[in-house]
């Protein structure tokens, strides 16, 4: 008998239906993969295997733990399986563990309730959990709330509260979506290490995560399983074109050879560029440090880093957002320093901005038209009505859409869709350079693949330069010419596209790129080669910010700062670049 | 922590100050004078008395006799019960309605707080609709309905209760002047109780905890009561406050001797001194429990604790 059974599962609201018809089984040990984009009914059917699903939801099948029926069982029957034989790991730790009890009467608790333990004994095997899902110094994290720990540790933590039961069956739902990619994979090798005979049914839209780490797969597609089987076989030879699809749209780090655009000239010039803000107190935070980059006419230079690593920083400070605390910004051959607000306001209009959250970023209360309309009315205000349409409608056409979406508000469009509308505000004043802040993260795979395709179309038309910024690397693989590489502010490598992915020379570029997860079974990605976290910002380490974490530092990295050396047309900031 | 406390308290200080000074020329500026409805004096017996209650000074002069005194925690004499000091007089009323107060407060709590956690917990049946109901009646009537309400069904008709304050000995006479001043913030807690309850059911740790299989009562005793006590805390200012008037109508209704009562009279009376004081006294207390409320909302919420 199967450890969890699912059988024609369905699950309808009002309006749609989010699961329909979803049978599979699990057995015991095994670890499955739940894959599929994002609203095709992947949480819904963990939520309906816990009996967590709202009330207004109308559940049919069956769902089977061994004999016990699931669906349909009163609270009480499932409080006897919930914990103790089946538990869940959620993707946000910061939403999901509570703020207000401290992480170890949060654990100790269900022990209790379970009567899995008591009193001194019960404190004891929490601390133990804690430290065995990799918590140092666990007996502070069981007096510490859940806002004082990183969101690593936490999700530690909400993976200690899933495996303390030591249940049959662990459900996590994307639960490393939240994280950087190095503490991606630490936790998901810790998942790996510590579940020993516990099923775990692993839920996410990437399949790098799949291939690296589930036996076997299931697809979904709005709301219904396309396929099934070994996770190699899934790879090698999809059986499902939806599956082909979303295999051809996960992010490789294969070779691609990107054509050249620039035409060499230099457009942007940052010299020593520093930002830094002014925290509670006196603390300043410095978010970038000294960095140079220069900016051709028509090519694309990614920036990437872990969150907190200054990538939005710099760019905000380049477009005149931040204050510059040091340093020269020069745009199309001008100084921008110095130079009186309007005419600096004016200089840089030819530098754009596209943020991460599509929908998010537009106003709500505005249609389509007027909202790609905005920064023409500001620049141009001069121009006639038809004009001003024309041009809507001639950049509208070139992102995509058609003239059906002039009259539309924000609410009624995808994130694509979204995502598009952004890119043609953007778009509308002509201009020589287009920022990217993490403007695909929010995006499923295929419809990624769709706004990168669109923004190099635009880059081949009108020689366009992009700076993309992104915390994923396997985003940048196939769209950038250059690579810039930040940590805690501060470039750390800066390099051509293949020279970076074939021979990184910085131990970090290295880490990040073993880290990455890649959607092969047959080769292993998401390698977890670096410990711990991002030190906080306001206490950097001395140095070589990098040396706490890094596997090659010697003692002359934590007293001295790396200077920056080229090696091959590739830019290194670490003392020991030639020997590695 | 306790250099958040001092910083509130230094805070507190202007509001006081602002307080004392507008009080001061409020009751100044009201018509008539403290002596006026005495037998008709002589002339000279008038500036006499005047003059010993310095009455003939400037404005300013006697503000700041006045405040030199409150720097010494004295509220002067009263100019009608000439017998006392103003504190003496707060001394003797004030514990009297302290007790009515506590006792108002502590009710609304409980019972406010019981009553919007059971109605959260069956959202939209009858038992919530009913406690809605209850709760929006007793919002929406006025205290000085309420207690004589309250007196004739009570006290009455059913004869369960005293009705008076003298002539009855106990707690029992407490009852209904307690009764009707916590019934307006049960109600109100009553809501806020349920509002916020719903959100934290809602929220993504209680779905963690139901996952861990804690069932309802564990899930609302070690997951959800604290953080939707939040709101109810944050409303403990303004019920304080509405406590205090609240007991001004009440003593007066009920015939209780506390220091509401003392207030209407003295205004009666043009007593100055006894009614500045009593303002400046209440004022303070209101700044010093709504301190301790700030204070108390951190030791709740561990996230505004650390700063
Ligand atoms: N409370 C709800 N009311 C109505 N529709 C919902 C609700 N929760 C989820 N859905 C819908 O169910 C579908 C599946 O959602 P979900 O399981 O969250 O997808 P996934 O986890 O794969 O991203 C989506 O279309 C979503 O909009
Ligand atoms: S300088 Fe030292 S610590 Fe920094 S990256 Fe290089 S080897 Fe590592
Ligand atoms: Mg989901």
């Amino acid at each position: 008998m199967s450890l969890l059974s699912v059988a024609g599962l369905t699950i309808r609201y009002d309006d749609a239906i989010a699961v329909n018809g979803l049978s599979f089984a699990i057995e015991k040990g095994e670890s499955v993969g739940l894959v599929g984009e994002s609203g095709s009914g992947k949480s819904q059917t963990a939520l309906a295997i816990l009996g967590l699903l709202p009330a207004q939801a109308d559940v049919s099948g069956d769902i089977r733990f061994e004999k016990t029926a699931l669906l349909g069982a009163s609270e009480r029957a499932l409080d006897s399986v919930r914990a103790q034989r089946l538990a869940i790991v959620f993707q946000d730790p910061a939403q999901a563990l509570n703020p207000f009890v401290r992480i170890g009467q949060q654990l100790r608790r269900i022990l209790l309730q379970h009567g899995l333990a008591e009193g001194a004994q019960a404190q004891a095997r929490v601390i133990d959990m804690l430290r065995r899902v990799g918590l140092s110094d666990p007996e502070r994290q069981y007096r510490a709330y859940p806002h004082q720990l990183s969101g690593g540790m936490r999700q530690r933590a909400m993976i200690a509260s899933a495996l303390i039961t030591e249940p049959e069956l662990l459900i996590a739902d994307e639960p490393t979506t939240a994280l950087d990619v190095t503490v991606q994979a630490q936790i998901l090798e810790l998942l790996e290490d510590i579940r020993k005979d516990t099923a775990l049914l692993l839920i996410t839209h990437d399949l790098g995560v799949v291939a690296g780490h589930c036996e076997r797969m299931l697809v979904l597609k709005q709301g219904e399983l396309v396929e099934q089987g070994a996770t190699r076989d899934v790879f090698a030879r999809p059986q499902h074109e939806h599956t082909a699809r979303l295999l051809a749209a996960a992010p490789r780090l294969d070779r691609t050879d990107i054509p050249t655009t620039t035409t060499g000239a230099e457009l942007l010039t940052i010299k020593g560029a520093s930002v830094s803000y002014r925290e509670t107190g006196h603390a300043r935070l410095q978010a970038v440090r000294d960095v140079d980059l220069t900016i051709r006419a028509g090519e694309t230079v990614a920036l990437v880093g872990e969150s907190g690593s200054g990538k939005s920083s710099l760019a905000r400070a380049v477009l005149g957002l931040v204050p510059l605390q040091s340093g020269r910004v020069a745009f199309c051959g001008t100084a921008l320093e110095g130079l009186a607000q309007d005419r600096a306001t004016a200089v840089r209009r030819g530098m754009q901005l596209v943020f991460q959250d599509p929908v998010g970023s537009l106003n709500p209360q505005m249609r389509v038209a007027n909202i790609v309309a905005e920064p023409l009315l500001v620049h141009e205000p001069d121009a006639s009505a038809d004009t001003r349409q024309q041009q809507v409608i001639a950049i509208l056409e070139k992102t995509g859409l058609g003239e059906e979406f002039l009259e539309r508000y924000p609410h009624e469009l995808s994130g694509g869709e979204a995502q598009r509308v952004a890119i043609a505000r953007a778009l509308i004043l002509k201009p020589k350079v287009l920022v990217c802040d993490e403007a695909v993260a929010a995006l499923d795979g295929t419809v990624r693949e769709q706004i990168l395709a669109l923004l190099h179309e635009v880059q081949i038309d009108s020689g366009l330069s992009i700076v993309f910024i992104t915390h994923d690397l396997s985003v940048v693989r196939g769209i950038s010419h250059r690579v810039l590489v930040m940590y805690m502010g501060a470039l750390v490598e800066l390099a051509d596209n293949n020279a970076l992915f074939e021979q990184p020379r910085h131990p970090y570029t290295r880490a990040l790129l073993a880290a990455v997860p890649v959607p092969d079974p047959e080769r292993a990605g998401g390698k977890a080669t670096l410990a711990g976290e991002v030190p906080s910002a306001l206490a950097p380490p001395s140095g070589c910010t990098f040396h706490p974490r890094c596997p090659h530092a010697r003692d002359i990295c934590k007293t001295e700062i790396p200077e920056q050396r080229t090696i091959n047309s590739t830019t290194v900031a670490c003392h020991r670049a030639e020997e590695i | 922590m306790l250099k958040y406390a001092l910083l509130r308290l230094l805070g507190a200080i202007p509001t006081l100050l602002l307080v004392i000074v507008l009080a001061f020329l409020m009751v100044h500026a009201a018509p008539g004078g403290p002596f006026d409805d005495e037998r008709v004096l002589s002339a000279e017996i008038e500036a006499n008395i005047a003059a010993a209650y310095h009455l003939d000074e400037p404005l300013h002069r006697q503000f700041y006799r006045y405040f030199a005194g409150l720097l010494q925690g004295d509220l002067g004499p009263s100019y009608r019960y000439r017998d006392h000091t103003v504190s003496e007089l707060i001394g003797t009323a004030f514990p009297i309605s302290l007790k009515l107060g506590t006792m108002a407060m502590l009710l609304a709590v409980v019972f406010g707080v019981a009553a919007g956690s059971f109605a959260a917990l069956r959202r939209n049946t009858l038992p919530d609709r009913s406690v809605m109901a209850f709760a929006m009646t007793g919002i929406s009537i006025p205290v000085f309905v309420i207690a004589p309400v309250l007196v004739l069904l009570l006290a009455v008709k059913l004869q369960w209760l005293p009705a008076g304050w003298s002539g009855n000995e106990g707690a029992a006479r407490f009852l209904l002047p307690v009764i009707a001043l916590a019934l307006p913030q049960v109600a109100y807690i009553a809501r806020l109780t349920r509002a916020s309850m719903i959100d934290v059911l809602a929220s993504d740790f209680v779905r963690t905890a139901r996952a861990q299989g804690l069932g309802t009562t564990a899930i609302v005793r070690y997951h959800a009561l604290k953080p939707a006590m939040l709101p109810v805390l944050s409303y403990m200012g303004p019920a304080i406050a509405a406590i205090l008037t609240g007991s001004v109508v009440v003593e007066e209704i009920f015939g209780i001797p506390g220091l509401g009562q003392f207030f209407v009279r003295a205004a009666l009376n043009r007593d100055y001194t006894l009614v500045l004081g009593i303002v400046i006294f209440y004022a303070t207390l209101v700044i010093l429990l709504n301190l301790v409320v700030d204070i108390l909302y951190g030791a709740i919420d561990p996230r505004i604790r650390q700063r």
